[in-house]
């Protein structure tokens, strides 16, 4: 038996090592903020650690219950819509010849090819027009339009991925064209139909700068009563909010492969 | 009914999402920026460019800089998960380097506003491992705090669609120049990034746009001059209810990215044609 080392993992180790300290360094003090009840200069570590903070940030009283029941409900609302909208434009876009699909295509990218802040700008400027400003509709609405180029791109993407010959089988066997579609179609895109309703609640949840011209101040979600908080100099119940916008991000970065399969992946914007 | 009337009845409703919530406001942005107390003129361009000239320029200097950092780094790891011969170390990195990936920019500038300030943790780990002295402890809320922000974020983005890119390339020639010796740094600038250069170039391009559009991170590591000219748009409407000089700068920071989408869209239009 002879131990052999890899003299290899001793650079490795190192970059692996600072990696490692940039992507968790960061991560870490968030946590140590989100826990901390006393934390001044020069202390390396917080002098006292516990959960008075969270007790505040949940409290009835506190309005960060209230902010997270906003976001959730804008959310949820934003995911609906937009894959109400996304689910017959993707099925459209994969399985029938339009005309112009080219162009189509390319309108749903303009949100992406843009910056978005000054149309923010001007879209909370009509919105006050229409008494839309600060109500739960008006960011909903600027959600969707965020999340809408996504929603198309992945249900495309999964309705393009599935073989057209499962349809025609059922289409052969009497079924009409819409039952073909919720019985079979829509089954088997349930998966990337998935990924993507996930992906846009996420989107919703963390927006920031479409919520902060709409919204403000009437709607306060959790990434603005973060932004006020930390404004404010409130470390501790920014960083408990920052958190609460956390666990999911990461979350869903560990299982988004899981609904998105590779066939559906490299399939997205084509 | 003909199909292809289905197809439009079916694309339509979010076409005019699309068209109404984005592409309306947008134009109302760009004739917004030529609108002077209700007549065309460039009043609004001569204001912007009197105050905010300087940040302008900080604005296209950070993106410019954190492109290209992001785009060294994303090749640095993206290579080394492709050409990698140690199987753990490989599976390790592809652990670690996605994590900021789907962490919200607000999220980020709240973290990093804590981890680079004077006294943050990372001063206090440096001082306490004896690599700093106290007294050189400085903070990092500046330029660099913005550019540090928009790189932990967009690193593992644009990572992650060059190493899928990076794997589906023909390994043969990989293998080839590996059996004539060729060293692995060789190997990846010369036959593997060529290869994927246009992978690159889009996920460059939207991180690019992104920055452009990232009010919050501005915001909290940088609000004060010289800051980014989306902090400085925020601040003509929210302190002045100015929203000809925020069109300008609108208008500005259109004329930068359309520079980078040109490109972009004529890139998606030609493999859509293929």
């Amino acid at each position: 038996m002879s131990f052999q080392i890899d003299w290899k993992w001793i650079p490795r180790g190192i970059a692996l090592g600072l990696l490692a300290f940039i992507i968790f360094g960061p991560l870490t003090n968030l946590i140590l903020w989100a826990v901390a009840e006393r934390w001044y200069f020069p202390h390396v570590l917080p002098l006292k650690y516990g959960f008075s903070f969270w007790a505040n940030v949940f409290s009835p009283r506190g309005n960060a219950m209230a902010s997270l029941g906003t976001s959730v409900l804008i959310a949820g609302l934003t995911v609906i819509v937009s894959l109400g909208l996304a689910i017959p434009a993707g099925y459209a876009l994969a399985r029938l010849r339009l005309p112009f699909r080219g162009l189509i295509l390319l309108a749903l990218l303009i949100p992406q090819a843009f910056p978005n802040l000054p149309v923010y700008v001007n879209i909370a400027r009509i919105f006050y027009q229409y008494s839309l400003n600060g109500t739960i509709l008006g960011v909903v609405l600027v959600h969707v339009t965020h999340g809408l180029v996504y929603a198309v791109w992945i249900a495309t993407a999964a309705f393009s991925a599935i073989d057209r010959e499962l349809e025609e089988a059922a289409r052969s066997m009497g079924a009409s064209a819409l039952r073909g579609f919720w019985d079979v179609t829509l089954p088997i895109a349930a998966p990337g139909l998935l990924a993507s309703a996930i992906f846009v609640f996420l989107e919703s949840l963390d927006e920031f700068t479409g919520t902060y011209f709409v919204g403000a101040p009437d709607v306060t979600t959790l990434p603005l009563l973060l932004y006020t908080a930390g404004s404010g100099g409130n470390y501790q119940i920014a960083s408990i909010t920052a958190l609460i916008l956390l666990v999911p991000s990461i979350a869903f970065m560990f299982v988004v492969e899981r609904f998105l399969r590779s066939d559906v992946l490299s399939k997205v914007g084509h | 009914m003909p199909i292809q009337l289905i197809g439009f009845l079916l694309v339509a409703p979010a076409l005019a999402v699309v068209l109404l919530l984005f592409i309306v406001p947008l134009v109302s942005s760009v004739t917004g920026a030529f609108d002077v107390g209700g007549a065309f003129g460039f009043g609004n361009f001569t204001k912007a460019l009197d105050l905010y000239s300087g940040d302008i320029l900080f604005t296209l200097v950070i993106v410019l800089l954190s492109s290209a950092l992001i785009g060294l780094f994303s090749v640095m790891i993206g290579g080394y998960l492709t050409l990698g011969t140690n199987a753990r170390a490989v599976a390790i990195l592809r652990w670690i380097y996605r994590w900021p990936l789907f962490i919200p920019f607000i999220v980020v500038g709240q973290i990093l506003r804590t981890f680079l300030a004077k006294n943050g943790l990372m001063n206090n780990i440096f001082i306490e491992l004896g690599l700093m002295t106290p007294a050189a402890a400085m903070s990092f809320l500046d330029w660099r705090g913005i550019v540090v922000a928009f790189v932990w974020k967009q690193t593992p983005f644009v990572t992650l669609l060059l190493a899928g890119a990076m794997a589906s390339i023909d390994q043969s020639t990989i293998e080839a120049a590996r059996n004539l010796g060729a060293k692995r740094v060789r190997i990846l600038i010369e036959i593997v990034l060529p290869q994927v250069r246009q992978t690159l170039l889009v996920g460059l391009i939207l991180s690019f746009v992104t920055m452009m559009s990232v009010l919050s991170v501005p915001l909290m590591i940088n609000a004060q001059s010289p800051t980014m000219i989306t902090a400085n748009m925020a601040f003509r409407i929210n302190a002045h209810g100015d929203y000809g000089v925020a069109n300008a700068l609108g208008l500005i920071s259109l004329l930068m990215t359309s520079v980078a989408a040109i490109v972009y869209l004529r890139q998606t239009m030609r493999e859509h044609s293929q």
